[in-house]
């Protein structure tokens, strides 16, 4: 045993390490970018994206928005579809894959925490989400720029960044998911039926429970943003339009209701959603008694 | 170095181990020695404080649950499964491993030649066989130089050859001062490694003893595969059951059974007869 590794040992902190973080995230966003799925989900997302922004920008009246707005919608939706998959799927096979392989223990038997382990993956995770995410809004800017319709350049940059958000999101929930069970298959198992409830029946479950509850305005409102994909879409549709009018009634109420305080509102709602499930994830995992 | 008492640990209702105490001086080598779900695996996952227990471990005056990070940067660790990243390569994973503990790259190239795999370096860990993932488990316990090693079986996967090698290594690494704690089935393998073994069963001590007494004081017998000059085999077998051994020919010779400290007493009724032995070999 040398001097150097001595010394090394007695300076060791019990406090979460920011190095460790980064050493961990930047292994997580290697182990992603080699991933062929990442690059599948990728390539995917730019080519959808590109397409739709390109069918969407020619001359075409139909919708109330204008050539951008149609662009924008259409990539919206194709957000609020495929990165609440990935994220999902993504995050709840971190931490259950890694614990049913034992590649956590191997990770934890070193002086590394379980919070740095924890907020390293999550980091990784989040910068190769981000990556995807920024690809297929490229793919959509490069279209509409060469199309003419960079006047709306700054509108465009807060919907990638809201889908940067929500990408964030649902990997915090991912992870979550993944804390309760060490068996990848149930993690993803779970994971695309959060996906499904977020994505398809949360918007149809509201409307039908509007319709047989008689459920008011208001509360159909809030309980839009009980939903996270849900949250996103408001506030992409607010970033873009300006108004939440085209959601019919329960959009009219709130920016009646909430003026110009609804962006605040909106915003403020996507970052909980992005912090808290994943600050309960880490929460379930720090304290999670055995590995 | 290592002081455990009084640990339980329970998997829901099922407790796996009961008021275990251990206490291990600096630069002592033990061995759990058991059967399988004896507890020895918990017991060193309870050190690494990669599960929850009752009672308390301390290593090198820290106590594990308030210093988990600064108790591991003293441990190297082997695992009984051997899981790592199957996507990286060896020389990654290493590189990995080191970077976590703040060591320098040379230190991976020192512990690769160590480990001898240096021919492997470039392989995915998904790609190497039961003996190589072992000698990489034990590359990355060896990175930091650690004052304790932790090894869980540290020899399973590997066949004869490499586990000569490695009970070599492990051995020098053992004179060189370390605490080594290791749990195994081998019994010969415990008798070249230890000072002491602590028998256990059902999550609790059942013996603690020399390694060289460990079979005796478990009753455990050898069968010894005498092999003979040409014709005399029967006259082997009837003089080892007249004395009191129970013998049987074989294709190879004489297989006689003998207590495990007892073997030099049949040999030498065998050769007091006359009877060349060519041979032989111990089975347990």
């Amino acid at each position: 045993m040398t001097a150097a590794t001595q010394t090394t040992r007695d300076a060791i902190s019990e406090r979460p390490d920011l190095r460790l973080i980064g050493i961990i995230a930047r292994k997580e966003l290697r182990d992603a970018i080699r991933s062929k799925w990442f690059w599948l989900w990728a390539g995917a997302f730019g080519l959808l994206a590109a397409v739709l922004a390109n069918v969407a920008l020619p001359g075409s009246q139909v919708s109330e928005f204008g050539n951008f707005g149609r662009s924008a919608a259409s990539l919206v939706a194709l957000v609020q579809i495929i990165i609440p998959l990935m994220g999902l799927t993504l995050g709840a096979q971190s931490l259950a894959g890694q614990r049913e392989s034992g590649a956590m223990r191997f990770l934890l038997s070193h002086p590394v925490s379980r919070t740095e382990a924890f907020w390293g993956t999550f980091s990784g995770l989040a910068a190769a989400l981000m990556a995807t995410a920024t690809a297929g809004f490229g793919a959509a800017g490069l279209v509409t720029g060469l199309q003419g319709g960079g006047a709306n350049a700054g509108s465009f940059v807060r919907i990638a960044i809201l889908s940067w958000v929500l990408a964030v999101t649902m990997l915090g929930i991912g992870l979550l998911v993944s804390t309760f069970t060490n068996r990848s298959g149930a993690a993803l198992g779970t994971a695309v039926f959060v996906w499904l409830t977020f994505a398809f029946l949360g918007d149809i479950g509201l409307m039908g429970t509007s319709v047989a509850t008689d459920l008011p305005v208001s509360a159909l409102f809030f309980a839009a943003l009980a939903n996270p994909v849900e949250a996103f879409r408001l506030a992409s549709l607010t970033a873009f339009s300006g108004s939440l009018d085209v959601l019919g009634p329960a959009g009219t109420y709130a920016v009646d209701r909430l003026g110009d305080r609804l962006e605040p509102v909106l915003l403020a709602t996507t970052a909980l959603w992005a912090i808290v499930p994943a600050g309960l994830a880490a929460f379930r995992f720090n304290r999670s008694k055995d590995l | 170095m290592i002081e455990i008492r009084a640990l339980t640990k329970r998997y829901g209702r099922n407790e796996v181990l009961t008021d275990f105490s251990l206490s291990v001086a600096r630069g002592e080598s033990v061995a759990l020695w058991g059967p399988n779900g004896a507890g020895k695996t918990t017991v060193v996952r309870c050190l690494l404080g990669l599960v929850g227990y009752e009672g308390s471990i301390e290593l090198d005056g820290l106590d594990v649950k308030k210093f988990p990070k600064a108790t591991r940067q003293k441990i190297g660790y082997v695992a009984q499964e051997l899981s790592f990243y199957d996507d990286l390569t060896v020389l990654e994973l290493l590189d990995f491993s080191a970077d976590l503990r703040g060591l320098d790259a040379e230190r991976v190239d020192s512990v690769i030649d160590e480990v001898d795999l240096a021919d492997h370096v470039d392989k995915k860990v998904a790609e190497l066989s039961g003996g190589l993932k072992q000698r990489l488990g034990l590359a990355a316990a060896l990175l930091p130089d650690p004052p304790v090693l932790l090894l869980d079986e540290p020899t399973s996967n590997l066949d004869a050859q490499a586990r000569d090698g490695a009970i070599r290594l492990l051995d020098r690494l053992r004179n060189e001062g370390r605490t080594l704690m290791v749990t195994s089935h081998h019994m010969e393998e415990v008798g070249m490694l230890v000072d002491r073994v602590i028998g256990m069963e059902d999550g609790r001590i059942t013996i603690e003893c020399d390694p060289t007494d460990l079979a005796e004081r478990l009753g455990i017998r050898a069968w010894l595969q005498l092999v003979l000059t040409n014709g005399s085999t029967q006259a082997a077998v009837d003089i080892l059951t007249e004395a009191g051994f129970t013998a049987r020919r074989n294709p190879r010779g004489v297989l006689v059974e003998v207590p495990a400290q007892g073997k030099g007493r049949a040999v030498a009724t065998v050769q007091h007869a006359g009877i060349e032995i060519q041979d032989l070999e111990v089975w347990r």
